[in-house]
């Protein structure tokens, strides 16, 4: 399996990840090699087989409905690089 | 160097209780022997003022009779457990100034045991590696030189590496570290001392950074089995703030180290004899279960025949849940921004500042083998084979009780000496990364060394939630074993 | 008959799915600990899970599970007892976690059905396709600074059920009717309260048109729709957009188009669209959802009167109309009003004095069921005045005016101003004589065949008597003397 440029660039586009041109090569490359590496596991007959998502053999704990927590903004813009007001700012979003 | 150092934490409880030393003296040994290896750049952060603070309580709660399983033992804490107040880096730039308003469970059930803190230990950044050498503040450097070359610095493993580290150059006794696919017990391996992995579900991961959800259980590293014992029991528990944690209670593990394994079978899977493995790595295994035998355990040779394929399988999960936690990690509300003209702008450019090379190519795998058209061809498919390589083990512990195998193919490496293709590094852990996707407890233990006098690793891997049995083997592996080398740092 | 748009090339067809985003009522978040309260501070009903702090995991609250299964079993759907959450990934200055923990591949809730009572007396059934929980976003404020948006986490995690029914709708009134009778049933449930104001109630519509026996067409994805109202028209223009577009030969795209309330059009946010690969993924930090059937039982075994059983039994019960049952029970609390009035008396007066006067009055002074102009006990008293002739219709209207006014009960108003209806016959007929005999002129046009004449001497009866003669009585006795 080897992933080209544009296949690059649409991934680090989805993953909000800055690439220059000039690493694309390369980048390239390094995923395809990866890709091509993990590809042997479509020898593995897996008919039938349930996916794992998870080993804990659990079913989902659920917690009650009580308000523990929130209440502390101070805590939540603490590592804030930008606020005001009791809001986290942005770059203007335009819609 | 003080006599201190050289204590293992079961010792040191002993003389603490017996008034032979305070803990403020203990700790201010191990601070001075940590200020001596700062070269080794082990910690990231140093709290050895807090860390005084807290051994001097320590006296206190000693002096009262109220000492904790764990009072005034100093330990590193690796540094992707969120520590109150404390920056929290994940040896990552984009986590640089992150000053975390909360305490992971683990770390706060430590403190509570009465452990003493002195840093944050480095890792691979965001714990993806095998080298320490991910960091973004300095490849971390392993105690241990090679007899042939001493000038060369060796890695300590990753991605604990840092862990590995301080508590092999004896600055701490112990140190918190997690493992995803062997970030514990590899570099345990690379460093000559002790680590485990516990069951998944049996430390809570609130509050340590995520890198692969399904995967991360953070784990004791230290000197001994008995150590890891004293360690695993103040560190697990169950906790309603994680989903996956087990409501199970947490067994006196110590208790468990009976020194007798008579009758146990013990599974030597053949798979792990890859063409290649090492004479030397070889040796060892056979050494190790020829040990075990003397001591009365049968080994009964087993298969797990999709081993082959877990290392393709975790290279698809891990980047896959990785590429989706670290998406929170986009300069908004902490971390590292670099503005833009546009909030993606903003994004792209903080993210990739901010994430260094590894990383980024585990989120740009994660983010490919999820996207659509190809989920069911890589995701769903691993998650398929993940359930075969768990079922593999299910069905070798219905006639074994533990495992025994190698813990890495190889000695630690020259920092600088691998190729650029990262499947090579990804291959450290080979052994390691099985026991991780089926979420069972693996233990490496010293075992002996290499012909260059580096330590070398075994690993031992137990049932679901039978940690204890894993223990009462290292146990007494390492006693047979009487692995008393030390690293050429501590030596002088 | 069906609803068709004419075009220039014939008849169009409506196919409109709907997809609402309802906020279940909590005290807590989906996964965190947070309060859910509408309008406090910016971030103060954020806990560190909310605001994706790093190690911070989500542990699912009951209530919203519970919730989430009532409003399944409200819509007569099926119930999955076992379901995932899965991650929906995407970046966005209001989604903290850079995911949305939401269900996929496998909901809570499966296929159902709502039942439209539309204006005309007649339902409609459109099929629920499934319901699943998800959390919500925060909010962006955008109009704070010239170069910045503002982030407020405040609604960030606060649990919301999509519920998405299938392309049964046929016109922008049918949507409005599935919208309404959505939202009373989730008020009965008390699972959300519908405010659409306060977006606890949102709404997606997916519209495409085609021409009659027709395979299904491309369709358009409109969002922030947030009344129902605008619901209608969006739908409306968007049907006849979508129609220009095929008729001057184009294509229509299946794209995501934003209602501009303003502007009155719905417009394409293709910038949106252009990243639209969510990669989800069962989320690994919480495990399958697994409900016994017990739970599930239990729930359903607590069930209130839901508006479709209620309306039948009003119809059966109190031999309302449909169309009268169908407003009635829209509400809940209107419903219960109505019962209380009604309740062992002549229930259709006392529909028509719920639906009639009570109901102008409410709407006149903006009152609403809860704080109602007067009590039902109240209602209930001027019915049974009415019922017992103590007083007739025409004064009652008039007694509701100074109970309204007052807040007094009807008898001691009728008590007070002396409005007990007269029946006795003799002080009517000499009232009658007295009319006849101030009028004779006009009783001599009226035997000479002028009938209207006849409300002119009941006029002047009851005005003579201040409007308490018993008007059956003087009709009866008025003919008599006329003969």
């Amino acid at each position: 399996m080897s992933l080209d440029k544009a296949t690059v660039r649409t991934i680090a586009n989805l993953a909000r990840l800055e690439v220059r041109d000039d690493e694309l090569d390369h980048l390239a490359g390094e995923l395809s090699n990866i890709m091509t590496f993990v590809e042997q596991l479509s020898e593995v007959n897996t008919d039938g087989v349930q996916p794992m998502t998870s080993v804990a053999a659990l079913s989902l704990p659920r917690r009650a409905d009580v308000v523990t927590d929130g209440n502390c903004r101070d805590k939540v813009l603490a590592n804030a690089p930008e606020q005001q007001d009791g809001f986290f700012l942005v770059p203007k979003v335009v819609e | 160097m003080s006599k201190l150092v050289s204590l293992t934490m079961a010792e040191a409880r002993k003389g603490l209780a017996a008034k032979e030393f305070t803990a403020v003296e203990l700790v201010d040994a191990h601070i001075l022997q940590a200020e001596k290896a700062r070269p080794l750049n082990a910690f990231v952060t140093e709290t050895f003022e807090a860390a005084r603070a807290q051994a001097a309580a320590s006296d206190q709660r000693l002096a009262k009779g109220q000492a904790g399983a764990m009072e005034g033992l100093p330990i590193g804490m690796k540094d992707l457990f969120c520590t109150e107040g404390v920056r929290t880096t994940a040896c990552s730039k984009i986590l640089e100034n992150f000053v975390p308003p909360y305490e992971s469970t683990v770390s706060a059930n430590l403190k509570k045991a009465g452990a003493v803190v002195l840093g944050k230990t480095a890792l691979d950044e965001f714990a993806m590696g095998s080298s320490n050498m991910t960091s973004a503040f300095g490849a971390v450097e392993n105690p241990w030189k090679r007899r042939s070359d001493p000038a060369a610095r060796l890695v300590p493993g990753g991605s604990s590496g840092g862990s590995a580290a301080a508590v092999a150059a004896r600055t701490v006794m112990g140190a918190t570290g997690t493992d995803t696919g062997g970030s514990i017990r590899q570099p345990a391996a690379f460093c000559g001392i002790t680590g485990i992995k516990p069951t998944y579900g049996r430390c809570s991961r609130w509050g340590v950074i995520a890198f692969a959800s399904s995967l991360d259980q953070a784990g004791p590293m230290a000197r001994t089995v008995r150590d890891c014992a004293i360690m695993l029991g103040a560190m697990a528990g169950h906790d309603p703030k994680d989903s996956t944690s087990a409501p199970v209670a947490v067994p006196d593990f110590e208790a468990a180290l009976s020194g007798d394994v008579r009758g146990l079978k013990v599974g030597i899977p053949r798979e792990y004899r890859p063409d290649g493995l090492s004479d030397e790595v070889q040796a060892l295994w056979d050494k190790g279960i020829a040990l075990l035998k003397a001591a009365g355990a049968t080994p009964v040779e087993i298969s797990l025949p999709h081993t082959k394929y877990a290392l393709p399988t975790y290279y698809i999960v891990a980047p896959a849940e990785c590429s989706s936690n670290l998406a929170r990690y986009d300069g908004l509300r902490y971390g590292r921004r670099v503005d833009g003209k546009s909030l993606d702008e903003m994004y792209a450019k903080s993210r990739a500042a901010g994430f260094g090379s590894e990383v980024r190519r585990r989120i740009l795998i994660g983010t490919y083998v999820l996207s659509a058209g190809y989920y069911d061809a890589y995701y769903a498919k691993a998650q398929k084979v993940r359930r075969l390589i768990a079922e593999d083990f299910t069905k070798a512990f219905q006639t074994v009780d533990v495992i025994l195998t190698p813990t890495a193919p190889s000695a630690a490496f020259g920092i600088g000496e691998t190729d650029d293709n990262p499947v090579t590094m990804w291959l450290n852990d080979v052994f390691t990364i099985p026991t991780s996707l089926a979420g069972l407890p693996g233990l490496s233990l010293p075992a002996g060394l290499s012909a260059d006098g580096l330590p070398l690793g075994l690993q031992l891997i137990g049932r679901p939630f039978d940690e204890e049995t894993v223990l009462r083997v290292a146990d007494v592996m390492e006693k047979a074993v009487g692995f008393d080398a030390v690293p050429a740092f501590v030596e002088g | 008959m069906a609803y068709v748009i004419e075009g220039e090339t014939g008849d169009w067809e409506l196919v409109i799915g709907l997809e609402v985003h309802a906020q279940v009522t909590s005290n807590s978040k989906l996964f965190s600990g947070a309060a859910t309260d509408f309008g406090a501070e910016p971030n103060t009903q954020v806990s560190l899970v909310d605001a994706a702090m790093p190690g911070m995991l989500p542990v699912i609250n009951e209530k919203c599970v519970e919730q989430a299964v009532r409003t399944g079993l409200g819509l007569k759907a099926r119930i999955n007892l076992t379901s995932v959450f899965a991650r929906k990934n995407y970046f966005y200055a209001d989604l903290p976690q850079g995911y949305q923990i939401s269900q996929f591949e496998f909901p809570i809730v499966g296929e159902g059905e709502v039942i439209l009572d539309m204006p005309d007396g007649s339902s409609r059934t459109v099929g629920i396709e499934r319901l699943h929980l998800e959390q919500d976003a925060g909010k962006s404020l955008h109009d704070q600074h010239p170069s910045k948006s503002f982030i407020d986490l405040n609604r960030a995690g606060v649990a919301l059920m999509e519920i998405v029914s299938k392309p049964d709708m046929r016109s922008p009134e049918e949507a409005a009717a599935y919208v309404t009778k959505l939202r009373s049933i989730l008020r009965y449930l008390g699972t959300c309260d519908g405010n659409m104001a306060e977006g606890s109630m949102r709404c997606d519509a997916n519209v495409s048109v085609r021409k009659a026996g027709e395979p299904y067409r491309t369709r358009a994805e409109i969002k922030n729709v947030n009344s129902i109202r605008f619901l209608q028209q969006a739908i409306e223009y968007e049907a006849r957009r979508q129609i220009d577009v095929y008729e001057e030969g184009g294509q229509v795209v299946q794209e995501t188009r934003l209602w501009d309330s303003s502007k009155g059009e719905t417009r394409s946010m293709r910038s949106k669209e252009q990243a639209h690969d969510y990669r989800y993924f069962p989320d690994p930090d919480l495990l399958p959802l697994v409900l016994e059937q017990a739970f599930v039982d239990h729930i359903k075994a607590g069930l209130p009167e839901l508006p479709d059983e209620k309306k039948e039994r009003f119809i059966k019960e109190y031999g309302l109309s449909t169309y009268d049952a169908g407003v009635l029970v829209a509400e809940q609390a209107n419903a219960d009003f109505f019962e209380a009035v009604a309740r062992g008396r002549d229930p259709k007066l006392a529909c028509n004095w719920v639906m009639g006067d009570f109901a102008a009055a409410q709407n006149r002074l903006g009152r609403s069921i809860e704080d109602p102009v007067v009590s039902a006990a109240d209602l209930g008293g001027l019915v049974d005045l009415i019922a017992d002739n103590t007083i007739s219709g025409r004064i009652a209207k008039e007694v509701f005016e100074l109970m309204v006014e007052s807040g007094k009960p009807p008898a001691l108003i009728v008590e007070e101003k002396g409005l007990k209806q007269v029946t006795d016959t003799g002080a009517i007929e000499a009232a009658i004589e007295a009319v006849l005999a101030a009028n004779p002129d006009k009783v001599a046009d009226y035997k000479g065949g002028k009938d209207k004449l006849f409300g002119f001497f009941v006029g002047q009866v009851m005005k003579s008597t201040g409007g308490k003669a018993n008007p059956a009585l003087v009709n009866d006795i008025l003919k008599a003397k006329l003969a």
